[in-house]
């Protein structure tokens, strides 16, 4: 930066300069600080998708909290959900925050959702139709959250960044729960481990869709090269899946477990997990909203939203009357 | 009056423990029955901020019914989880406002549930339970004093949370108010069921362990009477309970299918770790 030169007379191009110093440096980005409208639309993109995801989210395992098998089940699935919907409004305030100098605000962000142009992940576009569901659920996706989130703890967004400290030691919580349910169940009788097993099944290729495309080529368009040039993100989708892998495959298989996949393995040459890659027209077609349970997770929102409408009427009413 | 230290002492005298375990069924019940009604809501309430704030509050009550369920389990009536899960449901203690469903459809698809309702019946059972754990403190169960003390803590946070949403929503517009008049006469036909104490309560009083259901009452009144003075409501006559009294385990049909969904994991296996 030219220090005889103050930054409101920089050119636009000197300004997006030293922002890529600043990022280049490891500085964090602050939501006042100047930004280029590139970074500012990625940030929004990747933050509101993420905070929406996490209200989606809340949908399949809310499906199983009343139904969790005890009292201590049903405490701590509760505990888990909520703390997902208050993941959900802690993201949600940081992406207004980005939102606001375009004039938008909460009510854009969900009607987006509900139009189809805010995405959110592939995972929760699926069906939860068991008990098992809710223990692979808790275990694997978010044991596969916890590596995405980690690796964007040196975001060089500063409020995303410290949103997402307070989130990653929650989800090892949830993690933790999940795995509980799921060593009760695979140490339980026939049925509970077939139930599992079962679960895995159906959840499997999901998971390995939950880091998105390798490249590309696989989709047709990706934001993951910009997004690591910003240091929004440090790591590719495929070195995060074979983290997973890494970490979760000698534990599923240590549980008895088998994975729908006979072709993984891990490749002692390369170092690195080979499995058969999914589908991923149907990546895009699932988050597009056309996953197995994509419309009645929208509608369930959209008519609760509409629903209680007359709620967020009556409060604003009583603002405006305050002032 | 004699007081209770231990569950072995409560269990040498019949009649006492008879009136304390259809008194613990009773709180257990209706927490549970509530934190059920409205996990249902999770999801689905009016803004993300209020979502978490009530799941907080459910949670809250689960465990505030997994306490009580647990002082059955040391007086010996059953394991906790099977106490809440296995039971038929004549055998539910709870007042039938609690187990009434959120609005129509189900909690998975289509529910058109209605916040005011949510808002009234959750504030006027939270100033009962307030009433209710207050005289608990001076319990002759002394364990129970314990456990009161405890849910107290919790309790004055979910009360200023639903005082809150209730001056908001009768104060403001005209939608709101009609719709908080209608949850209020909802409420009302069964409140009485929530303030009754049962068969069971002239025993309860007499031996100490919470006082007796016209004192309960006759507070609860007062306090709502000056809730409603200060919104500019009237009080109309007491309130009922149109459906019957679920001390004595007379529920709707409602009751039976919330215990289904309730238990339906558990069932299948009750033996087997979970």
């Amino acid at each position: 930066m030219r220090a005889d030169v103050l930054f409101e007379d920089m050119t636009e191009e000197e300004k997006y300069e030293h922002f890529m110093d600043r990022i280049d440096a490891g500085e964090k980005i602050e939501a006042d600080d100047w930004m280029p409208e590139d970074y500012r639309e990625s940030l929004i993109r990747l933050i509101a998708m993420h905070g929406i995801s996490e209200i989606m989210g809340a949908l399949p395992e809310k499906e199983w909290v009343p139904k969790a098998p005890t009292l201590h089940r049903k405490l701590a699935i509760m505990a888990k959900v909520q703390d997902e919907m208050g993941h959900g409004q802690l993201l949600l305030r940081v992406a207004e925050d980005l939102m606001a100098p375009l004039g938008k605000n909460r009510e854009n962000i969900m009607q987006d959702l509900f139009s189809g142009r805010l995405k959110f992940h592939n995972v929760f576009h699926m069906k939860a139709p068991t008990w098992g569901d809710a223990g692979i659920i808790a275990w694997l996706v978010d044991g596969a959250a916890i590596i995405s989130q980690t690796m964007m703890l040196t975001t060089s967004y500063g409020p995303y960044g410290r949103a997402l400290k307070r989130i990653c030691a929650e989800e090892v919580f949830h993690a933790q729960h999940g795995e509980s349910i799921i060593l009760a169940m695979a140490e339980g009788n026939e049925e509970q481990r077939q139930m599992l097993q079962d679960s895995l099944n159906r959840w499997w290729t999901a998971l390995l869709m939950f880091f998105g495309p390798k490249s590309k080529e696989n989709t047709g368009s990706s934001h993951q090269d910009k997004n690591i040039r910003y240091k929004l993100r440090t790591k590719t989708n495929e070195e995060l899946r074979q983290e997973f892998l890494t970490k979760y495959v000698p534990r599923i298989w240590a549980l008895g477990l088998t994975i729908p996949d006979e072709t993984l393995h891990f490749d002692e040459e390369e170092k690195l997990w080979k499995y058969r890659d999914p589908d991923w027209n149907e990546f895009k077609q699932i988050v597009t909203g056309n996953g197995p349970q994509s419309k009645e997770r929208l509608e369930l929102r959209r008519d609760s939203y509409e629903n209680t409408r007359w709620v967020r009427e009556a409060l604003s009413s009583q603002k405006k009357a305050a002032i | 009056m004699r007081t209770y230290e231990t569950a072995e002492e409560a269990l040498e005298s019949p009649e006492y423990n008879e009136a304390l375990t259809e008194l613990l069924f009773q709180l257990a019940d209706d927490d549970f029955l509530l934190a059920y009604r409205g996990s249902e809501w999770l999801g689905l309430a009016p803004h993300i901020e209020e979502d978490v704030a009530f799941s907080s509050i459910n949670q809250d009550m689960m465990g505030h019914a997994t306490l009580y369920y647990k002082r059955l389990e040391e007086l010996g009536e059953g394991k906790a989880d099977d106490l809440s899960h296995l039971r038929s449901p004549e055998k539910f203690r709870n007042a039938v406002l609690l187990e009434l469903p959120n609005g129509t459809g189900n909690y998975l698809e289509k529910p058109n549930y209605d916040w005011a309702f949510a808002v009234v019946r959750n504030y006027f059972y939270t100033l009962a339970k307030k009433i209710k754990l207050e005289s608990l403190k001076t319990s002759s169960y002394v364990p129970l004093q314990h456990t009161a003390r405890k849910v107290l803590m919790e309790v004055n946070y979910h009360l200023m949370h639903w005082e809150t949403w209730f001056n908001q929503l009768i104060q403001s517009t005209e939608e709101a108010h009609k719709r908080m008049k209608n949850a209020i006469d909802q409420v009302w036909e069964e409140f009485m069921g929530v303030l009754s104490t049962g068969d069971k309560g002239d025993v309860m009083a007499r031996s100490g362990i919470i006082e007796d259901e016209e004192t309960i009452k006759k507070r609860w009144i007062s306090k709502v009477e000056s809730v409603f003075t200060q919104s500019g409501l009237h009080l109309k006559e007491k309130p009922q309970m149109k459906s019957g009294n679920g001390r004595n385990g007379e529920h709707t049909p409602t009751l039976e299918s919330a215990l289904d969904t309730l238990s339906e994991v558990y069932r299948k296996a009750p033996a087997q770790g979970w």
